[in-house]
This record gives C-alpha cells, structure tokens and sequence, in this order.
C-alpha cells in the first residue's frame, strides 16, 4: 500500500521539477507574444542553438556548461536583440502574418544550418558532477539534482522578469507599450530599442533553457520544434500575458506527462497534448486567468 | 550679428511655426499647406469640422505622423526628421484625443512613463498632484477603473510629467461633464501662467475662444481662418468652419 502511494507521490514531483523545465523555455515565448504580440515559431530552435552554443564553449574551454554560462547568457541576449533590429521588428510592420512567416522561416533556417554545422547526431552537454548528483526525500523517493536546479531556475528567471516588469522603469515601458505602442511613441518611449532589449532577454532565458535540456537528455538539430510545442502549451494552459500561469501551465504539463506515464508511458506525451486541447476548448483564456484577465487581454489583442 | 542670436529669443521668435506643411493619412492627404504659429506663452485655438485635420496637425506636430513636405520649427530648431522621444525630450507633449492612458498601469506609473524622455526634471511627481489634487488620492489604482474626468486628468499630468514647453491637447472636454471641463480649463490657465505655451484643440467654440489668443480654423485639411482671437466674431469663425464664403464676397 505505501508502496503504491509513494510511487504516485514521486510520478507527481518528478512531474513538478520537469514543469519547471517546461516553464523556463516557454516563459520568453510568454514574454515575447505579450509584449510584441510575435509568436516566435522559432523559439525552440533558439534554445537548441543555446545548447550547441553551450557544447561549442564547454568543450573548447573543457569544462561543465554551467562555467560558461555567464558568456553564453548575454551572447544570447545580443543575438535576440539583433534578431529583433533587423529581422522581426521590421517584420511586425506588415501585418500580423508576416512575423509568423519570418519566424517559421527562421525556424527552418536555423535547423537546416545546425545539421549542417553539427550533423543530426545528438549530443549531451558536460554537466559536470551535478549531472548525476541525487537526493532521497524518503525511503523510496529520490530527486535528481539537475531537475531540482532546472526548477529553481525557472522560478528564479520567472520572479525576476516579474520583478523587472512589475517594479523598474524599464518594466513600467515594457508594459506599457504592451499596452498601447502607438501612445508610448507618442510619450516619448523608443519603441525599437526597447523591444529588441526583450527579445534580448527571451533569447537569453530560451539558451538557458537550452543548456537545462541539453545536460538532462540529449539535442539534435531538429529538437527545436518538439520543444517549441511543450511551451507553447504551457504558455496557453497558463494563460498567454500571465509569467505565473506560465510556470503553473508547464508543471500542469509535467505532472500530466508524469502521471500518465507511471500508467504507460506510450499515452505520456499524448495525455498531455489532450490536456492542451481540453483546456483551448473549456478555458480558451487559460487555466490561471481571472476573468478580468481575460477580458483585458482579449481588449489589448 | 552672433551677439544678436541668443537676445533675437525672446518674445518675438514664435516658439512653433509651421510653415506649408502636408501630412498624409495613407494615401489620403490630410493636411494642404498649413501654416500657423504660436509665441512662446501664448495659447493657440485650432478649431475645425471633424476630419478638418485638427488630431493629424498635432499627431504631426508631436511626430507620431509623418511631414511630407513643409517645416515644423520648435523654439527656432527644425524638426523635420526628428523622432517622437526626441520631440519630448526638446519640450514639445502631446495629450492625445480620447485620453490613450496605460490602462493596465496605476497612475503613477503612468505619469512615471510620460518621464521617460523628460525635457527636465521640473516636474516631479509632487509638483503634478499638486495641480491635480484629485488623482493624488488614485495614485495606487489602474487607470482603467477611473472616471472620464480622473482619466483626462491624468493624461494631461503624463503629459506633464515629460516638462514640456508646449502642451498640445486635443479634445480635452470630450464626454466630460461641464464642471469638470470647468476645473481642467483653470488648470489650463494655471499652467499658462506658469509659462507652458498651449495649442488647443476644442469642439466648444466659446471655451476655446476664451482660453486662447489666437485661432486657427481648419477646414478639409486646410487654413480657412487665422487671426486674434480679439479680431474675430463668433459668427465668422462659424462661417469658417463650415466653409460658407464670408458676407459681402461676390
């Protein structure tokens, strides 16, 4: 009997860290689509180029990616920002469609050249002792090290976006040219620079989610996408605009893809694309949005 | 002939002059050879049917819309290709039709964000609730969940927030109640007083006439009437405005 529980306790935490994971690359597409309304279709490819960028430094400097962290961060950021300058801000001019097509473009783009550069073997980042590091909670229930990291990473990225919005003056732009770009102008907020400074910071939390996925399991050129769909999902069960609904969304996933694949692991990843359409077809808004929310974000859409 | 630049700014440069401006509105041209000025502390009157091209002036004034041909001069400096956060940072702000405040953000922040490209620091946040003692009290709440008059108040303190020299309101009375219009009008006068010069755009002839020197009428995107306000009847401005040839032409 403690045996069974204990089983579904732990396919319940293992789901939890994993949302964690599922958080931290979606919370940029968060940030990027309530900011600059741009779904970013290649996201995920952003983070895969994080990863290889991470196994670039970590293997020519030989040592764990976590060392090279504070280089790959702001190289990231740099490489959003001038996405945005030159390819995506131009793009928002044409209409809503366009920076879908540039994105998708982008997305094709990046993974044709990655197998190119790097071949479609996959590949793991070096991440050192921690890697294999565990702890025991109870008798039965053990937590990997990386896992816990990865959810204290996204909680950490997740409260201090939330921070930067809510408390400093480049917050206080942000969301108001959230809420009408039109009016910044005109109050005298540099619109471009500003946005190419979020997306700088949706690359950067996109790499660091990256290096997560690339130190838990493995990469190849084309992981972008898969990845792209798990936060996209958990960016709508959150509910779109919301940094908290987001981390909730992607631990929803994960305790779903958990506990469904303690039962079979075959329906794991099916159960949580089922979740995705339940909750697009009951609560379109998303899961975590008050009403007020809701009605606020559909009026600035 | 260089000592006479500095002392040649006083009274008698205008602090704007537009000269033979066109604007666009898309492929519509909005704005026909406009020119008009206003010296530094004085208050202009822009009147004009809807769709005459009051809103676009401004909107081209503050540099949200574009200048396809003519000049826009502030304080003696060419505009043309200046930016919109340049604009404010050289004193020119723009309360916009319909008020446009940040209805997520509460109306500090609102007023904190029309700071952003400030001309100066010489008006901070306690100046601003000092002319607004209303929204002191709301400064916590969203903007969203206050009053028409509340709201108009506080786009006009985000306005001032950025410091300007040249406050451009446009349709500040719109859905506001009379007694309110009341209290925004002798603000209006305060502020001038305190030497911002105005440019007003109003829909109530008699206000508008009351709180400005000078009148410019638009008609169809065009100058049909620019005097004194001193020099003008009512009727003729009315005359103006609805493009009717002036008594006595044959």
């Amino acid at each position: 009997m403690t045996g069974f529980v204990t089983t579904w306790i732990n396919a319940v935490i293992q789901g939890m860290l994993l949302g964690g994971q599922y958080a931290l690359i979606a919370c940029g597409l968060s940030l990027t689509f309530g900011v600059m309304r741009i779904v970013n279709l290649a996201h995920g490819d952003l983070a895969v180029c994080g990863a290889y960028l991470g196994l670039v430094l970590s293997t020519a400097l030989g040592v764990p990616v976590w060392v090279v962290l504070p280089l790959l961060l702001p190289g990231a950021f740099v490489v959003g920002a001038v996405l945005q300058m030159l390819l995506l801000g131009p793009s928002l001019r044409h209409g809503v469609l366009a920076p879908v097509l540039v994105t998708f473009g982008l997305s094709v783009m990046i993974e044709n050249l990655l197998q190119v550069a790097a071949t479609s073997d996959p590949r793991g980042l070096n991440g050192g002792s921690l890697a294999v590091a565990s702890f025991r909670i109870t008798g039965k229930i053990t937590v990997s090290w990386l896992f816990v990291c990865a959810f204290a990473a996204a909680v950490v990225v997740l409260s201090g976006l939330q921070i930067l919005l809510s408390r400093t003056s480049w917050g206080r732009k942000v969301r108001a040219t959230a809420d009408d770009p039109d009016t910044a102008r005109l109050v005298g907020i540099r619109v471009l620079p500003l946005f190419a400074t979020v997306a700088g910071v949706a690359v950067g939390t996109a790499a660091l989610a990256g290096v997560f996925i690339g130190t838990i399991g493995t990469f190849d050129p084309f992981a972008g996408s898969g990845t792209l769909i798990f936060a996209f999902e958990a960016v709508v069960i959150g509910g779109i605009g919301s940094l908290w609904g987001t981390l909730a969304g992607g631990m929803a996933l994960g305790i779903t893809q958990s506990v469904v694949g303690q039962v079979n692991q075959a329906y794991a990843v099916l159960a949580v694309h089922l979740l995705f359409l339940a909750v697009l077809a009951i609560r379109p808004a998303g899961l975590f949005t008050s009403h007020q929310e809701a009605r606020e974000a559909g009026a600035l859409g | 002939m260089t000592g006479a630049n500095p002392a040649s700014e006083g009274s008698g440069v205008p602090l704007l002059e537009v000269t033979g401006l066109n604007a666009f509105y898309g492929d519509f041209q909005a704005l026909f050879d406009i020119s008009a000025s206003v010296p530094r502390g004085g208050a202009l009157a822009l009147v004009g049917a809807n769709g005459a091209g009051k809103t676009t002036l401004l909107r081209t004034i503050a540099g949200v819309n574009r200048a396809a041909s003519g000049s826009i001069r502030f304080s003696g400096t060419d505009l043309r290709t200046a930016p919109p956060h340049r604009r404010v940072s050289l004193g020119i702000s723009l309360v916009p039709e319909g008020r446009k405040l940040f209805g997520s953000l509460t109306v500090e922040e609102n007023i904190l964000v029309g700071a952003a490209a400030a001309a100066s620091d010489s008006w901070p946040l306690e100046r601003i609730y000092g002319v607004f003692p209303m929204i002191a009290s709301r400064r916590r709440q969203r903007a969203a969940v206050l009053s028409g008059g509340e709201q108009q108040a506080v786009a006009i303190a985000r306005a001032l927030a950025a410091a300007p020299s040249l406050l451009l309101l446009d349709e500040i009375s719109l859905g506001l109640a009379p007694v309110v219009v009341e209290s925004l009008y002798e603000t209006l006068a305060e502020l001038r007083s305190g030497g911002t010069t105005l440019v007003i755009v109003e829909q109530d002839l008699q206000r508008a006439m009351a709180a400005c020197d000078d009148l410019v009428c638009l008609l169809e995107g065009r100058v049909a009437l620019a005097a004194p306000v001193s020099s003008v009847s009512r009727e003729q401005v009315v005359a103006a405005y609805f493009g009717q040839v002036p008594s006595g032409a044959p």
